[in-house]
């Protein structure tokens, strides 16, 4: 039996039952990563020694984790040159509740820069490959996790959402990724890339280890007062009831221009399976859709300008050798240290705050994205769900956008509205393009009813082959 | 120089007295050994998050009801963005869009009358770390960076150096009363920015200001001042103009001097922190930081005066220190007359206390001591001239000066028949001024006292001096 090639859910009663150790699976995990991650490179930091090791102290799953997410002592570096070495002193809480459940810590995953992208093409460890089509790119920027879970060199990935960096990824390879509500796992030990936009998710081979992921991780957390005091369900207990009588509503902004007829085929047939289900699928409307892009590439680069300043040299990471004085330092430092979207966001976000400038970008982007929210809130009230394409086109090739950020922009088209509003987001693998690149299917629900699009998702899963679906590597 | 007007405001960065840093759990006891107190929040380490301590907040919203303002019930964030070393995450979390509180004023008393200094706003915001220059590096300690800070802002409402001064010595007056801060300047506790500028008399729009930092004291505060306001009227009187531009005083020289770094004029980038989303200042916690408040100096200054029968002059002095109006007014429960307290307190004990550098509360010297002292005066036993030294006494070896009245036989003399003869020989001894007296000069009969006085070692009972000399003077006439 191959483990590397089970869910977690399917390992976890193997476990229980005694069948099988922690060992096993990690043995079976190291195999898979050392056989195809050389080619692969979704894995950034990674040590065997230490891995089995823990395996061997463990009664747990192993679990990878986006390079973004502090582990004590461990590289987490954003797979960024300015956090070249940088070991934090101290355990995002995600992964406090990880180890208090006895995961094993298996290794960091590759990531856009700072998650400044939807290609993983802007690590500073080079990009990942799609395990469906070697020369195309896995989605962003938690591209490594979402690329290791789809080719069985994990169980399961944690990765980050900001303006779909879990779901885009997950449907561009074929697995299913899981944004939550903001608020609904702590942000503590996650380097903020966006402060409001940010969220830790899943990436799984199925719906149920979604579900078994994100009670682990989630939970009010005294360390982040933007999480939210809100009891956490056991959400794994009521995935499995049926959807009939629920109302899906079906946004007509997201299946215009721009959409990949295949993409759309699939979506269609899948909304249309969906409603055999016994779920309502009716048309809605979110008028304010078209401004998603904008006022998240104002809102997002802010923050990012602010949050990535304290990358200066001065205290960990990087610092520029050959500098005369202190400004000299932070100028080498940086511009050494950044890759070119980093600068390109950094540059966009101190643009859109400076005096002058700031009523007119930042101050109006608040304001459209309270909008945004609003149709969410409206459509809310007659539905329970929303049903979208997770992303316009499926994988594209490596270094086909890279020369134009605002195409690369546009990958997250569909995915950056659940982040503006704050809504929780999941994207399942719906069908194949003709090239056999996987399509993802885009379920967005109310703020903590993380429950309902679950459950949407698992009823149309278990109705479909297509998560049982694997790469041939 | 009086064609001019004076334009000054103070920004006053008032360290608070939280037992945590404002936004982790890290203490904020001063004097630790370097980078002890840190923890990655205010080491601003990437992926940490700030979360707001809550008596920050109470000791914030104190401030701003003692200084009459109007305090939000909606409490928010900013970032404030720019790069120094002893700022970790590059930007710090203060408030600028919506201050905790705004619009107060503050009561200072010059020239004997009121004038209400405006507070302009009271924002709550982080402390930076400190940096040390040595000869072949620059180091960094972060124990203070993300220690509570407060920002108190006063209208330019100021037009003397003086009223600087004063304001600066009230705010401090009351920011003691209501123990929100050690206000101390050496430690840092306590620092003052100084806004200013002149213009004509009769002038509308304010002059070009300069900002003077690095002062050190209220008196280096009030000499800077005094400095640049005669800087900025010479220059405009010569045909000069002023640059507005940071100064730092140079408190050895006494003057100010342009910042010799180039000041390279900021966008702070202000913009919403994310970290901490907006919440209300609940309304149960506003009613108990009300419930807490205690008397505060103006208040206790009217009472004083009503109460004790006090000058207004006296009553101000006294509750300028919330431990003298505390020990004044345990001696006026032991002792009637109040006025007479006020005078000792305000006269030989500050005196005291001056010279050896010391606050009433660490003067040892227990109020029934002094009451007892002064019962001792109005019953005879000693005079007013012997309790001046006795004072010093009991302070010195901490014995009630009842005590040692007894030791040393300081008791008055009264007797008649040992006065008698004191004034016999100094009669004998000092005729001239005797024939003074005797010409017409009323006053000449003072220095017979004094010489009687020493010859008893200032023991004699003086009224009994004066009664007598009289009587032995117009005998001789």
């Amino acid at each position: 039996m191959e483990l590397n090639k089970l869910t977690a859910h399917e390992l976890r009663g193997l476990l229980d039952k005694g069948d099988i150790s922690s060992i096993d699976i990690s043995n079976s995990i190291l195999g898979a990563v050392e056989k195809k991650d050389k080619a692969l490179n979704a894995i950034v930091h990674f040590d065997r020694e230490k891995v089995i090791e823990r395996s061997k102290a463990s009664k747990g799953l192993p679990i990878f984790i986006k390079d973004n997410i502090c582990v004590k002592d461990e590289m987490t570096t954003c797979c960024s040159k300015i956090l070249n070495g940088f070991k934090p002193p101290y355990d995002a809480t995600v992964i406090k509740k990880l180890l208090k459940e006895d995961f094993i810590l298996m290794g960091k995953t590759n990531m856009d820069e700072f998650a400044f992208g939807s290609s993983t093409e802007s690590s500073c460890y080079g990009p990942t490959k799609n395990p469906w089509d070697m020369e195309r790119i896995p989605g962003g920027s938690s591209g490594g996790s979402a690329a290791c879970v789809a080719a069985d060199e994990a169980i399961f990935a944690l990765g980050s959402d900001t303006g779909g960096s879990i779901r885009q990824p997950a449907a561009l390879c074929g697995v299913v990724g899981l944004k939550p509500t903001y608020g609904r796992v702590s942000r503590y030990g996650l380097i903020a890339f966006a402060s409001s936009l940010d969220q830790i998710g899943t990436l799984t081979k199925d719906v149920e280890d979604a579900a078994l992921l994100l009670k682990v991780i989630s939970g009010h957390d005294s360390m982040d007062s933007t999480s939210a005091p809100v009891s956490v369900p056991d959400h794994s207990l009521k995935i499995k009831d049926d959807i009939k009588g629920l109302k899906i509503g079906i946004p007509q902004e997201y299946f215009g221009q721009g959409l990949d007829s295949d993409v759309k085929n699939c979506v269609l047939k899948a909304i249309e399976k969906i409603g055999q289900l016994g779920a309502k699928c009716e048309k809605v409307n979110l008028p304010h859709t078209e401004y998603a892009v904008a006022v998240y590439y104002i809102i997002a680069t802010a923050e990012a300008s602010s949050n990535l300043a304290r990358f200066d040299g001065v205290q960990y990471g990087l610092r520029a050798k050959d500098a005369k004085a202190i400004i000299d330092m932070y100028k080498k430092t940086r511009a050494q240290g950044f890759g070119d979207e980093a600068k390109r966001r950094i540059i966009l976000g101190t643009f859109a705050l400076s005096s002058g400038y700031y009523d007119a970008y930042y101050l109006r982007a608040l304001k459209v994205r309270t909008l945004i929210k609003k149709d969410f809130d409206d459509a809310f009230r007659k539905f329970d769900a929303i049903v979208t394409p997770t992303s316009p086109t499926p994988a594209f090739k490596i270094g086909e956008r890279t020369q134009d950020p605002l195409t690369m922009y546009l990958s997250d088209i569909f995915t950056i509205s659940a982040n503006l509003a704050g809504i929780p987001g999941v994207s399942v693998p719906c069908g194949f393009t003709k090239e056999n690149l996987p399509v993802g299917l885009q379920i967005l629900g109310r703020p903590f009813d993380e429950e309902t699009i679950l459950k949407i998702a698992y009823n149309y899963e278990q109705a479909t082959e297509w998560h049982k679906k694997r790469p041939d590597l | 120089m009086t064609d001019y007007e004076i334009v000054i405001g103070l920004e006053v960065h008032l360290q608070l007295k939280t037992k945590s840093k404002v936004f982790c759990g890290c203490s904020t006891a001063f004097g630790a050994p370097p980078n002890t107190h840190v923890c990655p929040v205010c080491l601003g380490f990437p992926g940490s998050l700030p979360v707001l301590n809550r008596d920050a907040l109470k000791l914030g919203a104190k401030t701003a009801i003692a200084l009459n303002c109007r305090v939000e019930e909606e409490i928010k964030f900013d970032r404030k963005n720019y790069f120094y070393p002893d700022l970790p995450k590059a930007y710090q979390i203060s408030q600028f869009s919506q201050p905790l509180s705004r619009h107060g004023y503050l009561q200072i008393l010059f020239d004997g009358k009121e004038k209400r200094i405006g507070i302009t706003r009271v924002h709550l915001e982080e402390d930076t770390g400190k940096l040390f220059h040595t000869q072949d590096a620059s180091l960094i300690d972060f124990n203070r960076s993300g220690t509570p800070l407060l920002e108190i802002v006063s209208e330019p409402d100021m037009s003397s150096p003086e009223e600087a001064y004063l304001y600066l010595t009230a705010l401090k007056s009351i920011l003691e009363y209501i123990d929100v801060s050690d206000c101390n300047m050496e430690e840092g506790s306590l620092r003052c920015d100084a806004n200013v500028s002149v213009r004509k008399k009769g002038v509308k729009e304010l002059g070009v200001k300069t900002e003077i930092k690095n002062m050190n004291s209220f008196k280096a505060v009030k000499a800077a001042l005094e400095y640049e306001a005669e800087r900025q009227i010479e220059t405009i009187g010569s045909g000069g103009k002023i640059t507005q531009e940071t100064r730092l005083f140079d408190s050895a020289r006494g003057v100010t001097e342009p910042m010799r770094s180039k000041e390279e004029s900021h966008d702070y980038r202000y913009f919403p922190e994310p970290d901490l989303t907006p919440f209300d200042f609940a309304k149960n916690i506003l009613e108990d930081v009300k419930n807490e408040m205690p008397e505060l100096p103006g208040p206790k200054r009217k009472r004083f005066m009503s109460n004790y029968g006090l000058s207004d002059y006296d009553a101000a002095v006294l509750v300028s220190d919330k431990a003298m109006a505390d020990y004044f007014e345990k001696c006026a429960s032991l002792y009637r007359n109040s006025k007479i307290i006020a005078n000792w307190i305000m006269g030989d004990i500050s005196a005291y206390m001056k010279e050896h550098g010391l606050t009433i509360d660490r003067l040892n010297l227990k109020s029934e001591y002094l009451t007892g002292m002064l019962d001792m005066i109005d019953k005879g036993v000693i005079s007013g001239k012997i309790a001046k030294s006795l004072l010093i006494d009991s302070i010195q070896t901490g014995k009630d000066p009842i005590l040692l009245v007894k030791e040393k036989g300081l008791e008055q003399i009264t007797d008649a028949g040992q006065i008698d003869q004191a004034v016999d020989q100094v009669i004998k001894e000092n005729q001239k001024i005797v024939g003074d007296f005797i010409s017409g000069k009323q006053n000449a009969v003072m220095a017979l006292v004094g010489k009687v006085m020493t010859k008893t070692k200032g023991k004699a009972n003086p009224r009994k001096v004066i009664e007598m000399l009289k009587k032995r003077l117009k005998g001789e006439a």
